[in-house]
């Protein structure tokens, strides 16, 4: 374990010792007026705030971040131009870049690692990259001071939970289902499980995401839970008409949900 | 050099096992039961019996003597194509499916291109009596409309997969996310030497028949290995099969890819799919569409193995054009009275092509499938221009 947490694990534990619950939602990079709907997000009470850098082949994505990926690439985005813009937020909470392996390895992993740092970037979150994997990454990331969030499965032994914890930083995103990102009628019984199960074994924030889509699956999960992450149902708001103002709205009912 | 199994899933550079970690369990369970059935000699007895009585093995080696004089050299096919399904893949499939009814899983989940792959499994499946999803680009699906209908005769759901390019790339994430949600019951019956760690090894060694087989063929024909073994590569299984029968001898191997779909030729190292290859990738990183007239070889990505021969200067790899291709398909078909499947068409169009390069060599070529499932699309290409070849001066 490193001395001192960084930036964005500070912010949850900080939550967390207040008695409150964690709530982090994520907004596709380049997907219509992104950086309003980060700006309304943290307005309306994110502690965190994931950010995801499109990439053509999101195998761990369902239909509903898929899309939000089609159209930020066929605008044009780019890696450097998320990171760029994200260098000019100043919004007041801790962000994390979600993206998958290729890019970062492409960008040079030392350039990708010190690049996140230079914008204010506190961690990223590579879903493709598993711990037996992350070596190389999670060096340069360590070096430049990047955050480096492990996800963690319900199909892992508890032993296996334990490593993924002792290496990841930030928090430990737990797995709510077996299945790709996207809302679901019911909040998954698995959800509470894992977040049990990870409770066990660490003291680092447990977050639990995919299949949390409704302030009443958050509330749910975050009996146990530290905290919850949010994708889809706040991509759908911005895939939709009600862009930033509807994301307000949404994180907005999650946060009270929370409180 | 020999092709042991990969230490720690890794050819060299390449390789290793980028997956969510929701899959990390079922590629490490995988890869204890492929590695204890290997060692089996009741799983190997299993499986030979099916490839001998099932699916027709050995399959001949037929040498080419017209052709062979046309071209200057001495051609020999090993003929994947007289295979039950059509094609090289029914040995990978027999052996992945026989291991997902030793793991307890009762479906199997697979992609596929130009359906060759889908139909083997879903050909498996029936054999076996497993359920059978099958997931394949909506482009595909019109392309190669007769292997979809097939795949439902045989009992296998088939779903489009409508996302990005919408072919053989795409329904790969398709069947890996399916495979993320039901990871306990079903196995990824994967078609290619590509994808995680044990993938790359284990669909290698399900095909090294091929290339066992050619060599003793090779040797009772002509006393010797041939100069040059040459396949085509999409994903590269077929390529690998045949180069593992030969790797550790002389022969010069020559994997061919469709210049749209060049991974090798015109790609950088990159991750998707499970491993670290070379990819057709733009500069941000996010992974290019290939194109090619081949749905089977139109992917961006190749296996790993393929990369770390390439990089070792142990095989090379040629890139040739549709056009080539299409009169490959010509040529052999009107020599030999053997009709191809596009795909083993791009390894007969580099040797068209290299003639000069080649004369008075031995050239062992896979053919790996069988050109059913083309004939139409080449009805539509050379009927509709008027370019059928026998047909000169002819009207239609």
């Amino acid at each position: 374990m490193s001395a001192e947490p960084g930036p964005l694990e500070a912010a949850l534990r900080a939550r967390r010792s207040r008695g409150g619950k964690a709530l982090v939602p994520y907004l596709t990079g380049g997907l219509g007026d992104w950086q309003a709907g980060l700006a309304a997000a943290a307005d309306a009470g994110a502690d965190a705030i994931e950010v995801g850098i499109p990439f053509s082949d999101p195998v761990m994505d369902g239909p509903v971040i898929q899309q939000a990926n089609d159209r930020a690439l066929a605008g044009g985005i780019t890696p450097l131009a998320v990171l760029d813009a994200l260098g000019r937020l100043d919004i007041g909470v801790p962000l994390a870049v979600m993206t998958y392996y290729n890019i970062a390895f492409r960008f040079g992993l030392e350039r990708f690692a010190s690049v996140l740092a230079e914008q204010g970037v506190a961690a990223a979150i590579l879903p493709d990259l598993p711990l037996e994997e992350a070596g190389p990454w999670t060096e340069a990331a360590d070096a430049a001071g990047v955050e480096t969030v492990l996800l963690a499965a319900p199909t892992a032994s508890d032993e296996r939970l334990g490593r993924i914890c002792a290496r990841t930083r930030g928090f430990v995103y737990g797995v709510g289902l077996l299945g790709v990102t996207g809302e679901r009628d019911e909040l998954a019984s698995s959800a509470v499980v894992m977040a049990g199960r990870l409770k066990q074994v660490t003291d680092v924030p447990v977050l639990v995401g995919v299949g949390v889509g409704t302030p009443e699956q958050a509330q749910e999960v975050c009996r146990v839970a530290d905290g919850a992450v949010v994708g889809s149902a706040v991509v759908r708001r911005m895939l939709g008409d009600g862009g930033p103002a509807a994301v307000g709205d949404l994180v907005g009912q999650f946060r009270l949900a929370l409180d | 050099m020999t092709m042991a199994e990969p230490v720690g899933g890794r050819f060299g550079d390449f390789g290793g096992r980028f997956v969510p970690e929701t899959l990390v369990p079922a590629c490490e369970q995988l890869e204890a039961a492929f590695r204890s059935a290997w060692a089996d000699e009741s799983f190997r007895g299993e499986l030979n019996q099916l490839l001998a009585d099932y699916a027709g093995r050995p399959s001949p080696l037929t040498e080419c003597h017209r052709l062979s004089e046309e071209l200057g050299l001495r051609l020999l096919l090993k003929r994947e194509d007289l295979n039950h399904t059509g094609s090289h893949k029914i040995n990978n499939v027999l052996g992945q499916a026989l291991l997902a009814v030793r793991m307890g899983k009762a479906r199997l989940v697979a992609e596929t291109g130009a359906g060759q792959h889908g139909v083997a499994t879903a050909t498996a499946a029936a054999l076996l009596g497993l359920e059978c999803v099958v997931y394949m680009g909506e482009v595909d699906m019109e392309r190669q409309a007769l292997n979809v209908f097939r795949m439902q005769l045989l009992g296998a759901e088939v779903r489009s997969a409508l996302s990005g390019s919408r072919t053989l790339k795409d329904a790969i994430n398709e069947a890996m996310r399916d495979w993320v949600a039901t990871v306990e019951s079903s196995h990824y019956c994967l078609g290619s030497v590509m994808g995680p760690h044990p993938y790359p090894w284990m669909v290698r060694e399900l095909h090294r028949v091929i290339g066992d087989e050619a060599r003793e063929q090779c040797r009772a024909l002509m006393g010797r290995d041939p100069d040059v073994v040459t396949a085509c590569v999409g994903g590269g299984s077929n390529a690998i099969g045949i180069f593992s029968g030969f790797v550790e001898g002389d022969a010069a191997l020559v994997g061919v890819e469709p210049a749209g779909g060049a991974a090798i030729g015109r790609g950088v190292p990159g991750v998707v799919h499970g491993s670290k290859s070379f990819l057709m990738q733009d500069e941000h990183g996010q992974v290019l569409e290939a194109e090619s007239i081949s749905a089977g070889l139109d992917y961006p990505g190749i296996g790993p193995e393929h990369s770390h021969l390439a990089a070792i200067g142990r095989a090379r790899y040629e890139t040739v054009t549709d056009d080539e291709v299409v009169a490959a398909f010509e040529l052999l078909s009107r020599t030999e009275g053997i009709i191809p499947a596009l795909e083993p068409a791009h390894a007969l169009a580099w040797v068209s092509r290299a003639r000069q390069e080649l004369a008075g060599q031995s050239v062992l070529l896979n053919l790996s499938g069988r050109g059913d499932k083309d004939v139409d699309q080449m009805m539509d290409r050379l009927v509709a221009d008027g370019s059928a070849s026998g047909d000169d001066g002819q009207s239609e």
